[in-house]
């Protein structure tokens, strides 16, 4: 029997108001990897991703995590997944512990578990001093590392982060990427998109190429470069050669 | 090249750059751009076509309040020709009134200017001169409390003007002076306030100021009027000083507004002339003090530090709509605007509290006061609720990629909105149902109708939004807030005509309300 894939889409589809953001997009993310999502601006990297986290209905496909048909049994499938926006999703007038308290709650982690959990996060995290304090009086890196500690706090099997290092100072940014390295190596798995490619290059076990709606490249930095036929080159040079021939072809 | 010659599009660059940089005529237009499309979002609900049907719908409007106006005061005001001390008593006492909604409003826009943070940051970050940019700020902020209270005392001003002449309308200088005023006094207890209870929590304390003071006079007309003569018309306190032997003399100063409102011409200009003198003064003295306030709030920590005790009660066991109805009592609690909303309702459940208070053990009169009150009340707190709970979600992600129902989301947020009804609404409706058992009891089927109805037409009209919105929220959509506040009244007239035993007629207004939820269904947003 064939092993689960963390993430396997096929042929997923949306549109908005007749012009195609994703379309007929195939992907698979197997179990405790870290993948990169790359594509332009207005590729339908956040469109495919809101998708698998139920935020956005598409027009026609499939989407399954871990093997739980996501379209028909949602509410499984959200059991298994955490989603980190670009821009922090948190509450202003909780504190990050309170916040974290609350995420645990949403799904399902109570008690003596959740609060060892909460407090462990958010000292890794480096929030120790502000754990009491409203996130109204946060910076932008503090808000986001409040968020990834509710993210994490119910241990998600498939962690989706969408531009979570844009804004970060150097030490933030090194914290996250460190976190999640973590998670992976426990066996979690991570899908990221990112501009910043030099991350990707460094962290994903695998890296998918997006452009107009459509996967133009997937696998390993390797065989990413060994495709597009510059042995010693960057993934940014790669990256490059891939989206422009994919507007060539488009 | 001239003006003339020049293209529409060559003037207005023109114009743009009439103005040196940094000048006082070059901010003065730049507040003035942004004030007036302020007042355009406000007055178009936020809507950015513009279209003849909505103007013409205004000005129907406008012509409404006026033939209202017009009605009322032809009918019930009649104007000596000379005026006496009694005439000039209800003209002051009447305008006092409108000034202290003038004044709620002018506090809430003075603090504004050290809080908006919209460009605060991008101004004090360049080389122009801080004290001159609020300066003129506060002074915009005069301007903008006078048009807004201009749009309810115009219809008034021009009446007057119709039915005894138009030496009324020099009642708009005396409009203006009250904006003056009002800013004045807001400056100087605004930095009363950062004084002494700092930059951080002045905002919070000016918010619940304002509404104080919004609802302060009419409610303590009425109180002095409940506890003089047990009853709780609004006009009760022109009747306290009925006996003209008490009024000062004609020829005092305390009458000169009223009587430079009336046309008399020299009163107007010195009424006039002292306000903005003490304007002009108010803002020189206080810019650069406000710009200090202002850096000092860039730079102080806003997040304020909770009680850690709070941590054991958050992690205890519950179901998924617990935590999710703890996180709205909690946001709500912690929420400054509402806290003030909050307060204004209670506030306005004072007079019919001391009306329960003066008649303990007599039911007559007191059902019929507080009925429709406390449904009224509840209606219109559960309006606001309503919105804080289900459209001003600031992590609307959160919860939808979260493993829960939305159904089970939505009845948390409901039951969140009756809980924070039932806090206030509680102790009178128990202190009713010691006089009138039946009443208290009709009342609370009433209040859970109005609370029901209210949350009903939120929910049809729920937009995401941030929480900070909340001041907003009722140009967001007109159709919800008009449908909210005559279902409240419908849901208010039929507790009224129940209590008192007319229930064929409790019909019409329970149709209206109902009709109002169905209206808003109707016209709810699709998509």
């Amino acid at each position: 029997m064939a092993a689960v894939s963390a993430l396997e889409i096929h042929a997923l589809a949306k549109s908005y108001d007749g012009k195609p953001a994703v379309s007929g997009l195939d992907l698979t993310v197997r179990p405790g990897e870290f993948y990169a999502l790359l594509g332009p601006n207005g590729a339908g990297k956040t469109t495919t991703l809101r998708m698998v986290t139920g935020l956005l209905k598409p027009d026609s496909g499939a989407i399954s995590v871990w093997g739980v048909d996501a379209l028909n049994d949602p509410i499984a499938a959200k059991r298994l997944i955490a989603w980190v926006p670009d821009e922090p999703m948190i509450y202003d007038k909780l504190t990050p512990l309170e916040y974290v308290a609350f995420v645990a709650g949403l799904w399902g982690v109570e008690g003596a578990e959740a609060e060892r959990e909460a407090e462990a996060l958010i000292d890794l995290v480096g929030l120790t001093a502000q754990k009491h304090q409203r996130c109204e009086g946060l910076s932008k890196g503090m808000r986001q590392k409040v968020a990834l500690c509710g993210a994490l706090v119910h241990a998600p099997k498939l962690i989706i982060l969408d531009e979570p290092l844009t804004g970060l100072d150097a030490s933030s940014s090194r914290l996250v990427k460190d976190v999640l390295k973590a998670r992976v190596a426990a066996g979690a798995t991570v899908i990221m998109t990112t501009h910043i490619l030099e991350v990707a290059e460094r962290m994903a076990d695998r890296i998918g190429v997006i452009a107009g709606g459509r996967l133009m490249a997937e696998g390993t930095f390797d065989e990413l470069r060994e495709r597009a036929g510059h042995a010693g080159s960057t993934l940014e040079e790669v990256f490059l050669e891939i989206v422009a021939g994919s507007e060539v072809a488009a | 090249m001239t003006e003339l010659s020049a293209s529409p599009m060559e003037r207005k660059e023109v114009r743009r750059h009439r103005f040196k940089p940094l000048s006082f005529g070059w901010f003065a237009a730049h507040e003035a751009r942004l004030a007036w499309r302020e007042f355009l979002f406000i007055m178009s609900g936020g809507r950015k076509d513009a279209s003849w049907g909505r103007t013409i719908w205004a000005l129907v409007f406008l012509g409404l309040l006026h033939w209202g106006a017009w009605y009322v005061l032809g009918v019930y005001a009649p104007f000596p020709s000379e005026p006496t001390p009694h005439f000039l008593m209800v003209l002051s006492v009447s305008g006092f009134f409108a000034w202290t909604l003038m004044l709620a409003q002018a506090l809430e826009q003075v603090t504004r200017v050290i809080y908006a943070r919209a460009d605060l940051d991008l101004i004090m970050s360049s080389p122009a001169p801080m004290a001159r940019v609020l300066g003129l700020r506060i002074f915009i902020s005069a301007i903008s409390t006078t048009l807004m209270a201009g749009m309810l005392l115009i219809p008034v001003i021009d009446a007057m003007a119709i039915v005894d002449g138009p030496r009324w309308l020099m009642a708009y200088g005396v409009l203006f002076a009250g904006g003056a005023t009002a800013a004045t006094v807001s400056i100087g207890v605004s930095l009363m306030l950062l004084k002494l209870t700092g930059v951080k929590r002045t905002r919070t304390i000016a918010q619940v100021l304002a509404a104080i003071i919004g609802a302060g006079f009419t409610i303590g007309a009425q109180v002095v009027g409940i506890l003089s003569m047990g009853s709780s018309q609004r006009m009760a306190v022109f009747d306290l000083l009925e006996d003209e032997g008490r009024l000062p003399a004609l020829g005092s100063l305390i009458w000169w507004p009223a009587r430079a409102a009336s046309g008399e011409l020299l009163p107007l200009i010195a009424v006039m002339s002292l306000s903005l003198a003490l304007l002009v003064a108010a803002i020189g003295v206080s810019a650069r003090r406000f710009g200090a306030y202002a850096g000092a709030f860039t730079d102080a920590p806003q997040g304020q530090v909770v009680n850690r005790r709070r941590t054991i009660a958050i992690f205890k066991p519950r179901s998924v709509a617990g935590h999710l109805r703890v996180k709205e009592l909690t946001l709500l609690k912690r929420d400054p605007w509402l806290l003030s909303q909050t307060l204004m309702q209670i506030l306005y459940l004072i007079p019919p509290a001391l009306l329960l208070w003066t008649n303990t053990g007599t039911s007559t009169g007191v059902a019929l006061v507080l009925a429709p009150v406390l449904t009224m009340a509840a209606g219109q707190l559960a309006g606001g609720l309503a919105w804080l709970t289900l459209s001003g979600e600031d992590a609307p992600e959160l919860i939808a990629t979260a493993p829960v129902a939305s159904g089970t989301a939505l009845r948390a947020k409901v039951e969140a909105v009756f809980i924070a009804v039932a806090l206030p609404v509680t102790p009178l409706l128990l202190g009713f149902a010691l006089v009138a058992p039946l009443s208290a009891l009709t009342t609370l089927v009433f209040i859970a109708l109005a609370t029901g109805g209210a949350t009903v037409i939120q929910f049809l009209f729920r937009k995401s939004a941030k929480r900070s919105h909340f001041r907003r929220r009722q140009t967001a959509s007109r159709i919800a807030t008009f449908t909210e506040a005559f279902g409240s009244i419908g849901w208010a007239g039929a507790a009224a005509l129940t209590v008192t035993g007319s229930l064929l007629w409790t019909a019409i207004p329970m149709a209206l309300a109902v009709g109002c939820v169905g209206l808003a269904f109707l016209l709810r947003p699709r998509g």
